[in-house]
């Protein structure tokens, strides 16, 4: 994708990202494949979360299938002169995975967009609730999740 | 959706966040749960089964090796959202695609090396479907933490 990235660590992204083996030894192949030592394999992980080309090396989890079955996209029409303020509060919120601002449009006023998923959807419904009261920001709407075309992790 | 017991909602909860980066991962996350390494590799095996686990792997910024990403939201005619989901699916660079009942329905993010391709892309899924869209790109990002908590 990218030049910012030797071979060899660009190769280690391009296979762990699709997921590692539930094995003793899980950097084993790819190991073999590269030429390095597992430790090395390791090393590099680790010195590319240093440097946040990695965000989190760990689980993504089907949250759909465990029962956290709502998942809302919220989305608030903030003054720009208060997004920064805004957006930290929202941010503080465990619920929230996600929050950015975005840019407006003439039939589009929203510009904070926040991911709130839960067990159901009147727990997402209260948690914006709470963070409407929390901010002051009233102007918002819950755009539910009805069908999930893909979710993939972000690919190389 | 399935049925969990404790120790799965522990591990599921540990594997998030805190996945130790070692040439033997799973002995150390068996230790520090406190369950044979054995025991831990069969339930993941079955929580990945089951669904109730995607992947371990590395959460890539695309950013920081070059890439860029936007979101768009797509009107479709209500009767066809099924058929214009599956052509943006066909895209391999659309990561994320869900339908949102709303004037916007169709919402989905899709990530490139650069603007340009982002750009292309975009115009073939409007030409592919010939729906309005918006492109709502990231100004600021206040957080991506996506841990879920398992209860």
């Amino acid at each position: 994708m990218s030049d910012k990235l030797d071979p060899l660590s660009r190769k280690i992204l391009e296979v762990t990202q699709h997921g590692i083996e539930y094995t003793h030894s899980p950097f084993k192949e790819i190991a073999e494949e590269t030429g390095l030592s597992e430790q090395e394999i390791v090393d590099r992980l680790k010195e590319m979360q240093n440097q946040g080309i990695i965000r989190r090396f760990g689980a993504s989890i089907g949250h759909r299938t465990i029962g956290i079955t709502a998942n809302a996209m919220c989305i608030w029409n903030v003054p720009d002169e208060r997004v920064e303020e805004v957006g930290k509060v929202m941010s503080n919120f465990s619920e929230v995975t996600h929050c950015y601002e975005r840019p407006r449009y003439p039939d589009w006023p929203y510009n904070l967009f926040t991911m709130v998923h839960s067990y159901s959807k009147k727990d997402c419904e209260e948690i914006a609730g709470k963070i409407a009261d929390a901010t002051g920001i009233y102007d918002y709407r819950l755009l539910f999740s009805e069908h999930e075309f893909k979710k993939t992790g972000v690919r190389l | 959706m399935i049925r969990l017991d404790e120790m799965d909602k522990r591990i599921l909860n540990e594997i998030q966040l805190e996945f130790p980066l070692s040439v033997n991962p799973y002995a150390v996350l068996a230790e520090r749960i406190g369950i044979p390494e054995e025991e831990l590799l069969k339930r993941l095996e079955r929580l990945n089964n089951q669904g109730a686990l995607r992947r371990i792997g590395p959460m890539i910024n695309t950013r920081k090796i070059g890439g860029t990403s936007t979101l768009i939201a797509l009107k479709a005619p209500d009767s066809q959202t099924h058929e214009i989901g599956e052509i943006i699916n066909k895209h391999p660079e659309v990561s994320h695609n869900y339908l949102r009942p709303a004037e916007y329905n169709i919402w989905f993010t899709i990530s490139a090396a650069n603007r340009e391709r982002l750009d292309t892309i975009i115009k073939q899924i409007v030409d592919e479907t010939g729906c309005p869209i918006l492109d709502l790109p990231t100004k600021r990002l206040f957080k991506i933490g996506v841990k879920f908590d398992v209860r």
